[in-house]
């Protein structure tokens, strides 16, 4: 127990610019190799851009960690070639029951409606993640991983940032940019600049205990308030591939963490919720967590992304998703500038776009916790009357908060054109755009999002010939390049002859229109580039 | 203070405060105190605006 053996094992090797008389210079430098810092590399290396990432470990291996991840983080990883990779070695769920005592106040159903190609959730341990990460990063020549180089200071320059590097052979200096911190909740370079988190730290404890077994629990996320095996406190139980399960216990603000992670402690526990169930104990981790932020996401030509940007509880899973869009919203952006297609300013947006993410995570992971973990008597009495309610009330039901799952930010962004003309349906301006099924020329099956680019990107609804469109935007046409055979594209797009939706690269919609018109279209681009 | 209404909406407002007394008669304090809770659920909800929700807090804590 504790620490597991590892999964993924890697080697560090010498790098020519340790070599170097005068420090290196590179566009861009990420820390840290976890989820958020790889999904920056290869989606910056698959725009063209070399990015040199350090990490000071050498190995992925301690315990499952995130193990939710979003509908919204898979379409990210399909881009980035690996959503089927992931939906196949994952555990597809979306139905979830919560309990009071022994009964069961309230089921929901995530109900993912037909004709999208990712599922909404997956449950998958973190280190395949990572693994399949590293080895997708090593298919691209642009990506320089280097292991077990620990950062340990960090400069401000004008126009760039120095960073000292310690490494088995010593330590060098390497020069970048823009600097990536993406070395999680503990930052490092956060510390290096004096950066302080502002937010509200829970006393609450909580036991994580990955469990082997198999059981004949059905693939659902369960969660209890004041279980029978638990009593007082709450209980979630949720399932991993490779019959690995996720027990998640609360154990009170007063709980000793070293006391509580040795096997004579959890192993009871367990026993009393499993009951006589055949159980192997992977991996036990005792927590506390922030709701916290940094106030900034850029100092200089530094970039906090994830969670060294921000925390939140676990309930929701939204500390990894959160993470992985952080990246994905900011490399598009910096792969213009870089380009020189952009001006730096455009980074502004991700400072607010990314902000509204953060303060929403917060928002409800904060309130998600004050209802599994009242602060005071009163407010369980409170808790407590929601749950009683919760069987017989519908508006009861609704209140009943054991984490509100992650789903896709929409912004509030300079980069939108505001609608001149009324829409419905489910795409929405600062949204990810749906996806949907359709087929293409050749009849073929294909879903929305795979045939998109990850360039700005204009989808227009055939009416008549090809409009002709700006420079350097890329153009699908409805009803031509794919087929609506089903209408699902016009019913989820609200879509009818002749109208244009624009897409960002990271597929968010930023404008759209019932006619198309170049003039407008060209001013909603230079828009979305910051340009405007 | 607009959205709440604070002037006398019961016809018999005795007999509603005596329907709330009898609710609580009988019962231990804690679960009086878990009754009241639910109540003040049902009826937020009826209410369903947050306007005069938070209103009626502010009232409630200036009364007390």
């Amino acid at each position: 127990m504790g620490a597991r053996k590892s999964v993924y094992q890697f080697g560090y090797r010498r790098s020519i610019d340790q070599d170097s008389k005068n420090p290196v210079r590179r566009p861009v430098v990420i820390v840290g190799a976890g989820p958020v810092g790889l999904t920056a590399a290869i989606d910056l290396a698959q725009r063209g851009i070399p990015s040199v990432i350090l990490d000071d470990a050498d190995r992925i291996g301690e315990g499952s960690r995130a193990i939710c991840f979003s509908k919204r983080s898979l379409e990210i990883m399909d881009r980035l070639g690996l959503g089927e990779r992931l939906v196949e070695k994952g555990v597809t769920w979306k139905v979830g029951k919560v309990f009071l005592g022994e009964h069961q106040v309230y089921a929901f159903d995530l109900l993912p409606e037909a004709g999208h190609k990712m599922p909404a959730f997956i449950n998958l341990q973190q280190y395949y993640l990572e693994g399949y990460l590293v080895e997708r990063a090593a298919e691209l020549p642009l990506i320089d991983l280097r292991w077990r180089n620990r950062v340990t200071a960090v400069e401000q320059h004008d126009g760039f940032v120095r960073l000292t590097i310690e490494t088995p052979e010593g330590e060098y200096a390497l020069d970048a940019d823009w600097c990536l911190a993406c070395d999680g909740a503990r930052s490092k370079v956060r510390d290096c600049l004096g950066l302080k988190f502002e937010g509200h730290t829970f006393e609450e404890r909580f036991l994580i205990a990955d469990v082997k077994m198999s059981a004949e629990y059905p693939t659902e996320r369960w969660f209890w308030f004041d279980p029978p095996f638990h009593s007082g406190q709450s209980a979630l139980l949720h399932r991993q591939p490779d019959n690995v399960w996720r027990i998640d216990l609360q154990l009170g603000p007063d709980a000793d963490p070293e006391a509580e992670s040795k096997p004579e402690r959890v192993l009871p526990r367990l026993k009393r919720m499993l009951g006589d169930r055949q159980f192997e104990l992977e991996w036990v981790s005792v927590y506390r967590f922030n709701c916290a932020r940094l106030g900034k996401f850029m100092h200089e030509r530094v970039i906090f992304v994830g969670d060294s940007a921000h925390q939140v509880s676990p309930f929701g899973a939204r500390g990894a998703n959160s993470g992985i869009q952080d990246a994905e919203n900011l490399v598009w952006k910096l792969a213009l500038i870089l380009k020189g297609e952009a001006p730096p300013s455009l980074l502004e947006s991700y400072e607010l776009e990314r902000g509204q993410a953060a303060d929403e995570n917060i928002g409800h992971s904060t309130r998600s916790t004050d209802f599994i973990a009242p602060r005071t008597p009163q407010e369980r009495v409170l808790r407590n009357a929601v749950l009683q309610l919760a069987p017989h009330a519908l508006f009861a039901r609704r209140m009943v908060n054991s984490g509100r799952l992650s789903v896709a930010s929409e912004y509030d962004s300079p980069l939108s054109t505001p609608d001149r003309e009324a829409f419905g349906g489910s795409a929405k301006l600062g949204l990810p755009v749906p996806d949907a099924p359709l087929h293409d020329s050749s009849g073929k099956p294909r879903f929305l999002l795979q045939a998109l680019s990850g360039e700005f990107e204009l989808l227009y609804c055939k009416d008549g010939a090809r409009p002709n469109v700006p420079e350097g935007l890329r153009l699908t046409v409805i009803g031509e390049d794919l087929l609506d055979r089903e209408g699902i594209f016009a019913e989820r797009y609200d879509a009818t002859p002749g109208s244009a939706f624009l897409l960002r690269p990271d597929h968010h919609l930023c404008a759209r229109m019932r006619r198309y018109d170049e003039d407008h279209i060209r001013e909603a681009l230079a828009r979305a580039k910051g340009l405007k | 203070m607009t959205a709440l209404k604070t002037e006398s909406s019961f016809p018999n407002p005795d007999a509603a405060y005596e329907t709330l007394v009898e609710a609580h008669r009988g019962v231990s304090e804690a679960d009086s105190a878990a009754l009241n809770a639910r109540l003040v659920l049902i009826l937020s909800n009826h209410i369903g605006d947050l306007a005069v929700l938070k209103e009626a807090i502010a009232l409630a804590k200036k009364a007390g």
